[in-house]
């Protein structure tokens, strides 16, 4: 029962990470940027709903309204005045830009709300739903729901409407989108906008289902990085399956054997796989070899 | 390479490298005010600066031996360093060393540690290249930190473990660890220097501009790169042993800390990536400001901040480094200077214009 209950508080919480990981595959096929920085961003959003609740008493969710186009601003921001002025040694310059970037939040949050943990609250936080004999709280259900929600309207985007179709041409092949007439440096700085903006959102989730303070950061990103490299550069396909399958290992190894072990064994599984398949599970071999 | 006929034909081809002379100049000044420095600064607070930058300057060497040459920017070198630190806590305890000169000689057992750790790593991460190699560093780097939490029985998890000082006078206390430094980060740069100027060396600079060409011309890649990659990780061990010593206490959070390949990526790129002495340059410089904001501000944070703005800077302003930036100025006063001597000679302007 314990199992069973763990394995489904892993897709639950899964759900949060595979949202935050395809927005990263996204923004890493379209520019060819790992963006280092969204565990910062992530932390910036979730600091950013936690003034909103505590100084204007609003909803966390209803808070998404005021931080997701700020954070998507910046997204867009940081494309126009970091990343595009980058001409040589792209793929190095733009990861190290954005380390120092996740940096530059870290240090600012820092300072900004010292460095004790704090956790967003609302009134419905401790709730819990009771399925038969499973009790879930009842803030990952909601969280799950909405990263679930985003997903289908990502996937509405990029499959149904006109801006996806130049984002896949974009990152299909960046030189034949142009030389057809897509602005290949627009459809960049709106992704980069998506991907910022819904670090937004998973901030706002990430906030409420942990205590968190300004150097939560690396504890996202190493996960994120972890499933987007086990799915597979690239494939947004990969990454669901891997922060599903990834979450679920953790909480049934810390229900068997030990919590403490829980995220190490999430670590070796990567190992291993990369040993047999070094492109990761849903990865092209050769497709950006050089 | 594009040789211009007029150059090759001219009795005395121009060198386009700084003079020898002012080179080896530069490096004798450069050393004597190393060996100085503590003993004009012999105030300890200037000194603890010198001992972090000693540190720094064989780390950032090594690092750059692997990803300055072969272009594979490791983020994970942190790896190496946390072994050097761990080993040298649990070896000192483990041993009884005493407190003393004794504490040294792990030196040299950290550096076999850290190479041997790095055999496996790096079979497991060079298969792969580019993104997908950066990441997977920086991941690795989280997995041993990890362990370093959970193994408490070895490692005392989130407690850290100690490195009993010598109960050496306070006014001499850094020299030894100054000298010893200064000593290993001098094998550091002369390794580096063998390496760029000999066949290995070339072949893992054929790596960085075109992996698959040098595959095809006969260059072992892995074995080029594993090479590169256990030797710069020995360097990255002595960092490690020396900082455990010099700090006398060593914690999961600091040993496998990512701020770490910031710091020693920001110093080689702002010194120049892949140069022999840029990353030294880079790694004097901003050591030495950073502990110099260290003590000033006394938070962490606010030197996060200059850290992430500096390196925001560097990458806009100079991405290629101070040193490549100081040889393209030669380079092109070289190049004015005899265009000049052409134009006065009145007869081929155009062909030393098409030099270039």
């Amino acid at each position: 029962m314990l199992v069973l209950q763990a394995i489904i508080e892993g897709v639950l919480v899964g759900g949060f990470y595979a949202l935050m990981a395809a927005g990263l595959t996204l923004v890493f096929g379209v520019m060819d940027i790992v963006n280092f920085a969204i565990g910062a961003l992530i932390v910036l959003g979730a600091y950013l709903s936690y003034s909103l609740t505590i100084h204007f008493h609003i909803d966390p969710f209803v808070s998404l309204i005021f931080t997701t186009p700020l954070m998507t601003a910046l997204g867009m921001f940081i494309y126009v005045f970091l990343i595009k002025p980058i001409k040589t040694n792209k793929v190095v310059m733009s990861l190290l830009t954005m380390f120092a970037v996740a940096t530059l939040i870290e240090g600012i949050l820092d300072i900004c709300y010292n460095s004790g943990f704090v956790q967003i609250h609302a009134s419905y936080i401790n709730n819990s739903l009771r399925i038969g004999k499973l009790n879930f709280p009842l803030i990952y259900v909601l969280s799950f729901l909405l990263s679930a929600f985003l997903l289908s309207c990502l996937y509405f985007v990029t499959y149904r409407t006109k801006f996806g179709r130049s984002l896949r041409a974009s990152m299909q092949n960046p030189v034949a989108a142009r030389l057809v007439g897509i602005d290949t440096d627009r459809v960049s700085m709106i992704t980069l906008g998506i991907g910022i903006g819904l670090a937004a959102i998973g901030g706002m989730i990430f906030g409420t289902t942990n205590a968190f303070n300004a150097s939560s950061s690396y504890d996202i990103i190493s996960r994120l990085l972890v499933i987007v490299i086990l799915g597979g550069f690239g494939s947004v396909g990969g990454a669901l399956v891997a922060a599903i399958f990834m979450l679920v290992i953790q909480d049934v190894v810390a229900v068997v054997w030990s919590p403490v072990w829980g995220s190490t064994a999430f670590y070796m599984i990567l190992m291993l796989v990369l040993l047999v398949r070094p492109q990761g599970l849903f990865g092209k071999k050769g497709v950006r070899a050089q | 390479m594009s040789t211009d006929t007029t150059i090759s034909q001219r009795p005395t081809p121009p060198s386009y490298e700084v003079p020898k002379a002012i080179r080896f100049g530069a490096l004798a000044v450069g050393f004597l005010v190393l060996v100085l420095f503590p003993l004009v600064f012999n105030n300890p607070t200037i000194s603890t600066i010198g001992v972090f930058a000693m540190i720094f300057l064989m780390a950032v060497t090594g690092w750059n031996i692997f990803s300055g040459y072969t272009g594979y920017i490791a983020l994970g070198h942190a790896v190496f360093f946390g072994i050097g630190q761990y080993a040298t806590a649990m070896l000192a305890s483990y041993w009884q060393i005493p407190p003393g000169w004794e504490t040294f000689l792990l030196i040299p057992v950290s550096m076999f540690l850290a190479g041997l750790a790095a055999i496996p790593i790096g079979l497991i991460v060079l298969r792969v290249r580019k993104h997908t190699f950066i990441v997977l560093t920086i991941a690795l780097m989280f997995i041993f930190q990890l362990f370093a939490y959970n193994l408490r029985g070895w490692t005392g998890g989130s407690q850290g473990l100690e490195v009993s000082q010598p109960p050496w006078d306070g006014s001499i206390f850094n020299l030894p660890y100054y000298y010893v430094g200064l000593f290993l980060a001098i094998i550091a740069i002369v390794t580096s220097f063998m390496i760029r100027r000999s066949k290995f060396g070339l072949s893992l600079l054929a790596i960085r501009d075109d992996e698959d060409r040098a595959r095809s011309l006969g260059i072992n890649t892995r074995n080029s790169k594993l090479t590169a990659f256990v030797i710069s990780a020995i360097f990255l061990g002595a960092a490690g042993c020396m900082y455990a010593m010099f700090v006398g206490s060593v914690y999961p959070q600091f040993s496998f800390d990512p701020a770490f390949d910031l710091e020693l990526s920001i110093m080689a790129f702002a010194g120049g990536l892949g140069t022999i002495l840029g990353p030294s340059l880079g790694a004097l410089i901003i050591s030495g400001a950073q502990q110099y904001f260290l003590i000033t501000f006394g938070g962490a944070n606010v030197f996060l901040i200059v850290y992430g703005a500096l390196f925001i800077l560097i990458l806009r302003l100079l991405p290629g480094g101070v040193v490549p930036a100081i040889s393209d100025k030669w380079r092109s006063h070289v190049v004015r200077k005899e265009q000049r001597i052409l134009d006065s000679e009145s007869e081929g302007p155009a062909e030393a214009g098409a030099h270039k």
